[in-house]
């Protein structure tokens, strides 16, 4: 469990103070995979940064499963920086070394033996894939595979919390799919609390379970990403649903023969059950037309969440639309298509 | 009358000894002594392990006076110091003093630039790892310029192997001292040109080693180009 209060960091530059970071709050639960997201220069990399320990805030704490991380010293800051495995944003492998003393070099730190070590390192290459290349020097590997020893060492010496800073930035689309799927596997199946720095919406969609939005130095939103996707005024979770708009749609209205729809709404519905038979059973208990104007499926943190327009014809429309609302929809009514 | 091959050929041989004893003996000091002020250097720096403004720039301005002097300035000006520790301010040994003393600031500001060229991230994750600056020091800083370091312990001899012939000018012994006495001041040009070549030859094959041996133990692709 990650912990951040009134976190703010100021950097003294020679053109004046620059504030990187400005009360900034922020809650990951155990075991939970958690997406800073935000534009270049918004402190993504600070906040991932004072949470490492590779920053001192200049106000502000921060806490890791308990532990109190602000003015720690010596040992004691050692000790902890132990705790949080840190995948650097961009190449921050040894290039003298193999992947495996790669691997190795937490583990050295910790004071471990040589024979501890070599075992730890040849399970962890294993974990992230490149059971195979434990020789291999970081020139002779991949951009995904570095990646990938890099993750492997953060975790080396068994941290509860892993930070990895754009770990998918220059990666390309399916390498990206196979590094947040071993981050995914790393937070479900060793339990260790992730938080991920990107700027990529795909890397939220497909591996997060909550998200915080920084814009210079502030969180502007911040919660579990189907809550948020839920949330009619969601700036990020409008982002990450398919728009209510389509072709399709379109296509629909413009037709020689318009139907006449006494509400047009759109709908957004979370989770395996609503997404399939909400519609139909809405239809069937008001004896009503409800016609799929345009929208679409996502699969947001393995969840389908689906965001639809639709047409409704019914004797009573609102009664539709209430009941859609109360069971699990969220239904935000499009006025301006009223009787389109 | 034809000239005397033999001696010269003697000569050389004991002189290009000479030569090699200075070189190998101030390299080995420059290198000891060198290193760490070197890492003193780079890790008090404004953005190093451990910054200390003061020590940085007082040990800085130290290295770049004893830099700034001319190699015969330093020979000179040691002759007392030379004097103390070997017992004689003539020949090879006693040239090794001034010698290791000019080279270790100039290979200590070597060894500075070296480091520096270790990349910023690869250090914050060793940081990262709860390591201690010694640990980093010895397992990141070092051993991820190793080939920068060989290079620059290789361009150090190279270096002293032209100081070490100025050292012939008082006396310091080696081929230096054989190409200005019996060469320059005994009008013996043959004497003169064999020397400088042998000068010549060892550079060469110092430079050739070092540079081998740093591309050898150098893991990155890069360094194949
Ligand atoms: N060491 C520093 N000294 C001065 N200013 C800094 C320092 N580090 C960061 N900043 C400033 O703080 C702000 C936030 O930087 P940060 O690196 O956290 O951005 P980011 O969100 O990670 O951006 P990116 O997506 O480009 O990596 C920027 O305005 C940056 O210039
Ligand atoms: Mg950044």
């Amino acid at each position: 469990m990650i912990t951040v209060e009134k976190l703010t960091k100021t950097f003294d530059t020679d053109s004046g103070p620059v504030h990187a970071l400005n009360a900034v709050d922020l809650t990951v639960p155990a075991g939970q995979v958690c997406a800073v997201i935000g534009q270049s220069g918004a402190g993504k990399s600070t906040l991932a940064r004072c949470i490492a320990l590779l920053e001192r805030p200049t106000s502000g704490a921060i806490t890791v499963d308990g532990l109190n991380l602000t003015g720690l010293r010596g040992a004691n800051l050692r000790a902890a920086r132990r705790q949080i495995g840190v995948v650097p944003q961009g190449d921050s492998l040894l290039r003298q070394r193999t992947a495996a003393a790669n691997v190795e070099l937490p583990l050295e730190a910790a004071g471990q033996s040589k024979l501890e070590r070599r075992q730890r390192a040849a399970d962890l290459l294993d974990l992230v894939g490149l059971a195979d290349k434990q020789r291999a020097y970081p020139d002779q590997l991949s951009g995904g595979q570095r990646q990938r020893v890099a993750i492997a060492r953060a975790l080396a010496a068994q941290p509860s919390v892993l930070l990895a800073d754009e770990p998918t930035s220059a990666l390309d689309p399916e390498t990206t799919n196979s590094v947040l799927h071993l981050l995914d596997q790393v937070s479900s199946d060793l339990g260790v609390t992730v938080l991920i720095v990107t700027h990529d919406m795909e890397v939220v969609r497909k591996a997060c379970d909550s998200v915080a939005v920084l814009e210079n130095g502030y969180v502007v939103e911040h919660g579990d990403v189907l809550d948020l996707v839920a949330q009619p005024n969601s700036r990020i979770g409008a982002a990450l649903l398919p728009t209510g708009e389509s072709a399709l749609g379109r296509a629909d209205r413009l037709g020689s023969a318009p139907i006449a729809h006494d509400r047009v709404a759109d709908l957004v519905v979370v989770g395996f059950h609503a997404v399939g038979t909400l519609l139909g059973e809405a239809s069937s208990r008001h004896d009503a037309r409800i016609d799929l104007l345009g929208g679409g499926l996502a699969r947001i943190s393995g969840t389908p969440v689906a965001r639809f327009r639709i047409g409704v014809q019914a004797a009573r429309p609102d009664a539709v639309l209430d009941w859609l609302a109360d069971n699990g929809a969220t239904v935000c009514p499009t006025s301006s298509e009223v009787a389109a | 009358m034809s000239y005397d091959w033999d001696t010269l050929i003697g000569e050389l041989q004991t002189t290009t000894g000479e030569t090699l004893y200075m070189v190998l003996a101030s390299t080995v000091v420059a290198v000891l002594l060198g290193t760490p002020l070197g890492i003193l250097l780079h890790v008090t720096a404004p953005n190093g392990l451990n910054p200390r403004p003061v020590t940085h720039q007082v040990v800085g301005a130290v290295v770049d006076v004893v830099r700034s002097l001319p190699f015969v300035v330093l020979l000179i000006a040691l002759t007392e110091v030379t004097h103390a520790i070997v017992g004689t301010s003539i020949g090879s040994t006693a040239s090794i003093v001034p010698l290791a003393i000019g080279a270790v600031p100039f290979f200590g500001r070597l060894v500075q630039n070296v480091l520096r060229e270790v990349n910023a991230s690869v250090v914050e994750a060793a940081i990262t790892t709860g390591a201690t600056r010694a640990k980093i020091v010895r397992s990141v800083l070092l051993r991820e310029s190793a080939p920068g370091l060989v290079a620059a312990v290789g361009v150090t001899a190279v270096a002293l192997l032209g100081y070490s012939a100025v050292a012939g000018l008082l006396g310091g012994g080696g081929l230096g001292d054989l190409a200005i006495r019996k060469g320059y001041q005994g009008y013996d040009n043959t004497a003169l040109y064999m020397s400088v070549a042998v000068l010549g030859v060892i550079a060469l094959i110092l430079q050739f080693v070092f540079d081998f041996a740093a591309r050898a133990i150098d893991k990155r692709r890069s360094a194949a180009i």
